[in-house]
């Protein structure tokens, strides 16, 4: 059994069909990208994984301890709030804690560890404001990790990060992905398509799903992204972009 | 006037009105002094004015039926942030016009209740800008016992309404309520409000929960010596407020205020690391 598995899921959002039939998997030891344009629903099917949103129909099976750990985008977290990088990530396990208690040393060992995993352990006691934009996404992972969930969900994790910060969590996904199943949303194609696994081409359904290498096929992306046979989302992919047909007039030097 | 001579004041017998308005000036600034760190981190200083106006028509129904005046502003107060919380659900409506919305409408019930009392322009003045003659001696009591409430209810709530600031999206994904504690802070707020208003007035409490907090905020980067600061700097300026307007017959309300700007003011300027002068002086 998957460790995440959605079946037939059909979204409506105030009224309008969001998502419809999106069938997909993911496994303990994958790193999967959900990839598709702005309003494909990405954020949609994350967050009906989460529970937050109900769908129409379909289902959602998470396996093991159903456990699901969230980083959310970057902007959504409080960064100005007075609190150190560990209770950040203790604020994780609140939930788990419950009303009315207080954290116990098994929490404190949960942040440890997690702050470990991203590496941020000697900047436990840094103010989150302080910290540089890789340095918060790590903070969000590990807040996720003190969890220890058995599914990963990743909202646009590289956006708004340099090069080599996009290089290091990139790895880093990939290594918490040996352990667990973890699910990505991006726009980054060029990183997805490097780190990932598989990946899901999602535009209201799901396009298309495989490894990087056995999505070659050009059609599959346009029908996704709704671009054209000639976009430079092509040379991001390593695909040829298609040649000038002759019915499509040359703009330039003509 | 010394501090000597203000000290014998507070226990000459027949002045026993000052001391019970120092006490409730101070219980009440050291309460909104705590709830306050939750206002000034959240960004809800907009609310907090408007649960504070809001208490005022509970207050002018309670004075027009000789009723207990904690009570109705608790009331009015609560059914206000409610209304706020259920109609703030609806998407399309930001939360700042709702509130925009129902704390004018409150005040607006408040004036044409009193208005129907008499002595109107005075226990309307009373009411605006606060008074420290006349408090009953359960007064006393109602404040220490629902400021005792609102802090025994944080340090339950803490660390629900620290995971609630730092990102609602995710603490939903874990599970928590936040409809529930939202209201439940907003009612917190409110009951802060209600044991403010008798001593420092509806249109001035606000400072109570803001300024303290905010001046806080400026002198550190912890939420706990944050939440130890903001009412210590509270209740210290609101002794420091009550003795410059005894010593001068100021009004009490807006002495206390002024007093918290000057805290203010100050944690601006010499704040470490932050403030104006370790940045640009030193």
């Amino acid at each position: 059994m998957s460790a995440l598995a959605v079946e037939g899921l059909d979204v409506d959002l105030g009224g309008r069909p969001v998502l419809r039939g999106v069938r997909l998997s993911v496994d303990a030891g994958e790193l999967v990208g959900l990839l598709g344009p702005n309003g494909a629903g990405k954020t949609t099917l994350l967050r009906c994984v989460l529970g937050l949103l109900r769908a129409k129909a379909g289902t959602i099976a998470v396996g093991g301890t159903a456990r699901v750990g969230y980083v959310p985008q970057r902007h959504e977290f409080t960064w100005d709030f007075p609190i150190s990088v560990e209770q950040a990530v203790l604020s994780g396990r609140t939930g788990r804690i419950g009303l009315l208690r207080r954290p116990g040393v098994a929490d404190w060992r949960a942040v440890g560890e997690a702050l470990e995993r991203v590496r941020l352990a000697d900047l436990g006691r840094r103010p989150v404001g302080e910290l540089s934009g890789g340095q918060r996404q790590r903070v969000l992972v590990a807040r996720a990790l003190a969890l220890r969930p058995e599914v990963l969900l990743l909202d646009e994790p590289y956006a708004g990060l340099d090069m080599p910060t996009q290089e290091l969590l990139g790895d880093l996904f990939a290594t918490l992905a040996r352990e667990r199943a973890v699910l990505m949303a991006t726009h980054d194609l060029a990183a997805a398509v490097h780190h990932c696994d598989r990946l899901v081409l999602l535009n209201r359904t799901v396009i298309a799903a495989g490894a990087p290498d056995q999505l070659r096929d050009r059609r599959v992306w346009m029908d996704t992204f709704e671009v054209g046979g000639r976009s430079h989302l092509f040379t991001a992919l390593g695909l040829h972009p298609e040649p000038a047909s002759a019915g499509e007039p040359e703009t330039v030097g003509a | 006037m010394s501090p000597a001579d203000f000290v014998a004041d507070l226990f000459n017998p027949d002045l026993a009105f000052l001391g019970k308005a120092l006490l409730i000036a101070v219980m009440s600034a050291t309460v909104c002094g705590v709830v306050g760190c939750y206002v000034v981190l959240r960004g809800m200083a907009f609310i907090g004015d408007a649960v504070a106006h809001a208490v005022f028509p509970g207050l002018a129904v309670a004075f027009v039926v000789s009723g207990n005046l904690v009570l109705g502003g608790t009331v009015a107060g609560v059914v206000t942030a409610v209304l706020v919380a259920v109609f703030a659900q609806n998407r399309r409506l930001k939360e700042d016009s709702v509130i925009g919305v129902f704390f004018v409408a409150a005040f607006a019930l408040g004036i044409v209740v009193i208005s129907r009392a008499p002595g109107y322009a005075g226990s309307l003045q009373q009411f605006l800008f606060g008074s420290i003659t006349g408090i009953p001696d359960e007064d006393v009591y109602v404040v220490g016992g629902t400021g005792l409430v609102i802090l025994l209810a944080i340090l339950l709530l803490h660390k629900e309404f620290v995971a609630v600031s730092l990102d609602r999206e995710s603490a939903r994904a874990m599970g928590l309520r936040v409809f529930w504690l939202d209201l439940a802070l907003y009612v917190l707020v409110t009951l802060a409000v209600v044991i403010s208003v008798r001593t420092i007035g509806n249109v001035l409490v606000l400072a109570l929960l803001v300024t303290p907090a905010a001046a806080a905020r400026l002198l550190t980067d912890r939420l706990a010596v944050m939440m130890v600061l903001a009412p210590a700097i509270g209740g210290l300026g609101a002794l420091v407020g009550l003795y410059i307007s005894w010593s001068w017959d100021f009004p009490v309300g807006g002495t206390i205020v002024l007093v918290l700007t000057g805290a203010f003011l100050a944690a601006w300027l010499a704040a470490p690391r932050h403030g104006l002068l370790a940045r640009h002086v030193l």
